[in-house]
């Protein structure tokens, strides 16, 4: 069979999350086959959904948070008890004082939980020792470094455990793929409909099920589909505070005085669907947001369900007939929201805005107009199928023209190292460290519009030199027991550029060798 | 508790830039920098992103309206946390103290019911019209600071940049070449790996190459211990890159023209009067503004820091004693420089037949007439190059008049 290396490359780097070493033989088989590499991802539609032992459901890891939570604020009531100006209690090792700079578990939504009272959303802070430092671990796993990299650390809450629980077993479904198109697609709508784990314990404890319940069963399904479950999911519902959200009219708004947040009503327009000028007003903002009133989770007390899961409450609810874009709605209590979010993802705006992300994401930052429409009318005529849209996409030939331009995430460069390395880590620790490094913290994106999706963000002067660094620590510790020429047989072969190729064979060492090729434009650019 | 342990075991640059911070600086020196007459202004732009509540943080304590609109979070200039009073109309937030100070000594100047041309309320179009400084939103290729380097002289390369985060904000993105420092807590690459990637790039991708040349660069001027992370909180973080921003800005050699940006502001709810999470926030804001004024020290009085958000909030709070986004809001001026101990202001009323779309503090001042008045007096720029090439299409916007002393 005819072996096209650059095509090759297209199809594990564009599409996948680049080529494994050792005895995968990824490249070849790609070489063989570019498109039926790609495509026998799509294929295999349960193989995308993450279940893993030890992860839990949002219901189950929401009980277990509130019981935490519980559990801190009774330690730190025995405390004020016992001696009002002391530490805290030795239990849950959550630190109330927030002025204490040598605690180590000190976080910013402690102090800003003390000064605001309940207010929940928070920026990452720091409450660790200076020397304390980062250690780049990434591509280490924990049984050659275990504990030992972190000096003396307390031991996890659940909170923590649960997200790096979640990181880790994401990390290894990347590590361990064929391709990884599918993963590149959750990856993709994860940061389309993303959540950021900054906004609270709720957020961090939920958002990695998040991801395995509102998006990867969806991938391969359809976008109504992947829309209702996201906007109803308690993760989003709490970043997006519309459980706090009540119809003003409602029985809860008239007992409570409060009544209606557009948060969430606005992001669905703006981010998920219609995208901003897709011809909507700020009635429909206010509209849309009265028609989603009541959408919650039930809280500890369970008085609407299982506590931690999605629940319809109807006294927050706004009464009424609401008409959204020009269409009226009957008030038929949840009905009514869903009926709008199933009209909203069949619009024509966001059809074009889906279809453009989705190309510039694979293709270009400014991605061929050609596609894009194509793009768009696939999603129009199957009615937002999101498998034919990614077959579509492969099926293109602009997605196999185009030159690699696009610049690697910090995300998809520390797994297409870690594949290549054949590395899965046991620990997330040192991934979860690179990424927040590098500007693209897991899960935790700065607002609702998620991470930049354009090779100039990740370019950068500051990212670039940053990388580099990454990658010699990488060559430090793993360079001298691989031959780098090896590996850049399996990620790119003679599709590797000469002056790549002398660089590497003319390192001075092992260890540069591989920081050098971990660099190349072949590895960074997708 | 928000950041588990993979956040906590390192002060990364992105924790800067979520509770903290995003930095960039022109290359060079403009070229007046030592004219005659010893005067070698400073600029520095502070993005708020997220829209800041204009009405919360200088409250318009003497308009009837206020106290019912702003409800439980309006502040009053009595009580358990009393507002100081700016003048007989508008008191400000009581955790600014050196922003009050700085008033006081008529170094600090507040700019009310402002806004930029935008008139919708997506805060990423709201910061692309605000850094892009185009009437509209869609134009992301450079920002208006950025363009009027460009109008510039230019004189010497500075030796040391600053700049935070893996990206440089809009403002400041442009023809014009750009510095950037971010501090590391990483070991770093040996010199003889990073030239011979440098040299790799040239042949094969010479936008890396530039990059990582510029990246190199950067970390070594800004290298020493003042300049490391510490632990702390947002607050904290903010105080920390300023004042190391300050450093570098008060060298002789060091960069005249920064921006920076903090994110963070969108208080949709439980925002918090004179204390909460807001008040939190000004906290920190007012501590970065400190640390300009002593880390710059004989420099402050030629510094005109420009404070500016995307747009302001609804004038009436919410359902969850927040608020959504809005229109008019507020800049603030602060520096030696400054012409102060106003508030600049033609009020527009807080009754429902006067806000905007019967929801938002009307704007009454353009944005760009405040940033044009300042780059004006700061740096001599002339009302064409303003209208046409910094602001384009906002000739109807004139720059504002004695803005700088």
């Amino acid at each position: 069979m005819a072996r096209d290396s650059q095509a090759a490359l297209v199809a594990l780097n564009r599409f996948g999350f680049g080529a494994r070493g050792g005895a995968s033989g990824d490249l070849i088989n790609a070489a063989s086959d570019p498109r039926g590499f790609v495509k026998a991802d799509l294929a295999r539609p349960f193989a995308v959904l993450l279940e893993a032992p030890g992860l839990q459901s949002t219901p189950q890891l929401g009980q277990a948070a509130f019981a935490y939570q519980d559990q801190v604020k009774q330690a730190r009531e025995a405390t004020k008890a016992a001696t009002p100006t002391e530490a805290p209690a030795p239990l849950p090792p959550a630190d109330p004082k927030p002025d204490n700079t040598l605690r180590r578990n000190l976080s910013l939504n402690t102090v800003m939980t003390e000064i605001a009272g309940q207010m929940a959303e928070a920026k990452p802070a720091d409450g660790k020792p200076a020397d304390n430092a980062m250690k780049p671990d990434g591509m280490q796993p924990s049984a050659a470094a275990p504990a030992a990299a972190k000096p003396s650390p307390q031991p996890l809450n659940v909170i923590q455990k649960t997200f790096r629980a979640e990181a880790l077993a994401r990390l290894q479904r990347a590590m361990m793929v064929d391709c990884g198109f599918t993963e590149r697609l959750v990856v993709f709508w994860s940061n389309h409909f993303c959540i950021s784990a900054s906004k609270g314990e709720l957020a961090r404890m939920w958002a990695g099920a998040f991801e395995r319940e509102a998006i990867r069963p969806h991938v391969l399904g359809r976008f109504a589909d992947m829309l209702k479950a996201v906007e109803q999911h308690p993760a989003m519902l709490f970043f997006l505070d519309n459980q706090q959200s009540l119809g003003p009219d409602s029985r809860a708004g008239q007992n409570r005085k409060r009544g209606l947040n557009e948060n969430l009503a606005r992001e669905i327009m703006e981010l998920h669907t219609l995208g901003v000028g897709g011809g909507y007003t700020q009635e429909d903002v206010t509209s849309l947001a009265r028609m989603i009133t009541g959408w919650t989770f039930a809280g500890r007390q369970g008085k609407l369900g299982a506590p931690g899961s999605f629940a319809f409450n109807a006294n927050a609810h706004q009464p009424g007939r609401q008409v959204l874009l020009g269409k009226t709605y009957e008030a038929t209590g949840l009905a009514q929201g869903e009926a709008a979010l199933a009209d909203i993802a069949r619009h024509p705006s966001t059809a074009n805005f889906v279809a453009t992300k989705f190309a510039r994401h694979f293709v270009a930052d400014d991605p061929p107009p050609a596609l894009v429409a194509r793009l768009r009318d696939v999603f129009v005529r199957t009615d937002g199928d999101l498998k034919a849209l990614a077959t579509a996409l492969v099926d293109s030939d602009e997605a196999w023209k185009a030159p690699l331009t696009k610049m690697r995430s910090p995300y998809d460069f520390l797994v297409a190292s870690g594949r290549l390395l054949a590395r899965v880590p046991e620990d997330p620790g040192g991934y979860l460290n690179n990424l927040n490094l590098l500007g693209q913290p897991l899960w935790t994106p700065a607002g609702p519009n998620g991470f930049p999706d354009t090779s100039a963000a990740w370019a950068a002067p500051e990212g670039m030199k940053l990388r580099l660094d990454i990658a010699s620590q990488m060559g430090a510790r793993l360079g001298p027991n691989i031959d780098p020429l090896d590996l850049l047989e399996f990620a790119a072969a003679d599709a590797a550029s000469v002056e790549t190729r002398r660089t590497i064979e003319r390192a001075e060492s092992r260890q540069q060798a591989l920081a050098l090729l971990l660099m190349s434009p072949e590895l960074q650019r997708r | 508790m928000i950041d588990c342990v993979e956040n906590r075991l390192l002060t990364s640059r992105r924790g800067l830039l979520l509770g903290g911070a995003s930095f960039a600086a022109w290359a060079y020196l403009p070229k007046f920098a030592r004219a005659a007459d010893g005067r070698d202004p400073r600029l520095v732009v502070v993005i708020l992103r997220g829209a800041l509540d204009g009405l919360a943080t200088v409250a318009p304590v003497g308009d009837p309206d206020y106290a019912g609109l702003h409800g439980s979070i309006a502040l009053t200039a009595d009580g358990a946390h009393p507002a100081p009073m700016l003048d007989s109309f508008f008191a400000l937030h009581p955790s600014m103290p050196e922003f009050a100070r700085m008033y006081r000594d008529q170094h600090a100047a507040v700019i009310h019911a402002v806004a930029t041309p935008y008139r919708d309320r997506s805060h990423f179009d709201g910061q692309d019209v605000l850094e892009s400084g185009y009437a509209g939103p869609g134009r992301v290729q450079s920002g208006w600071l950025n363009r009027a380097l460009e109008a510039l002289p230019r004189g010497e390369r500075v030796s040391s940049g600053l700049a935070v985060g893996p990206t440089t904000p809009l403002v400041l993105r442009g023809n014009a070449p750009t510095v950037g420092w971010a501090p590391v807590a990483l070991p770093q690459a040996d010199d003889d790996t990073a030239m011979r990637l440098v040299e790799l790039y040239r042949h094969r991708d010479p936008a890396l190459a530039s990059a990582l040349s510029q990246g190199l660069q950067l970390e070594k001027a800004a290298s020493g211990d003042d300049m490391k992370p510490k632990p702390g909180n947002a607050v904290a973080q903010m105080r920390q890159v300023a004042r190391g921003a300050a450093k570098l800005m008060a060298a002789d050699d060091g960069p005249r023209i920064a921006a920076l940006a903090f994110d963070g502001w969108d208080t949709h709810a439980n925002e918090g009067g004179p204390v909460g999470r807001l008040a939190f926030l000004l906290g920190g804001l007012d501590g970065a503004l400190a640390e300009f004024e002593s880390g710059l020290g004989d420099r402050w009085r030629d510094t005109v820091v420009i404070v500016a958000t995307e747009f302001g909030r609804t004038a009436r709070i919410n359902g969850t004693d927040g608020t959504d986004h809005g229109t008019g809001t507020i800049a603030l001026l602060a520096g030696g420089a400054v012409k102060g101990g106003r508030v600049i202001s033609d009020w527009p009323g807080l009754k429902p037949a006067n806000l905007f779309e019967a929801r938002d503090l009307k704007p009454t001042t353009d944005l760009r007439s405040v940033i044009k008045g300042v780059l004006q007096s700061q740096f001599g720029l002339s009302d064409r190059v303003l209208a046409e090439m910094v602001f384009p299409d906002s000739a109807s916007a004139r720059p504002m008049k004695g803005l700088v002393v």
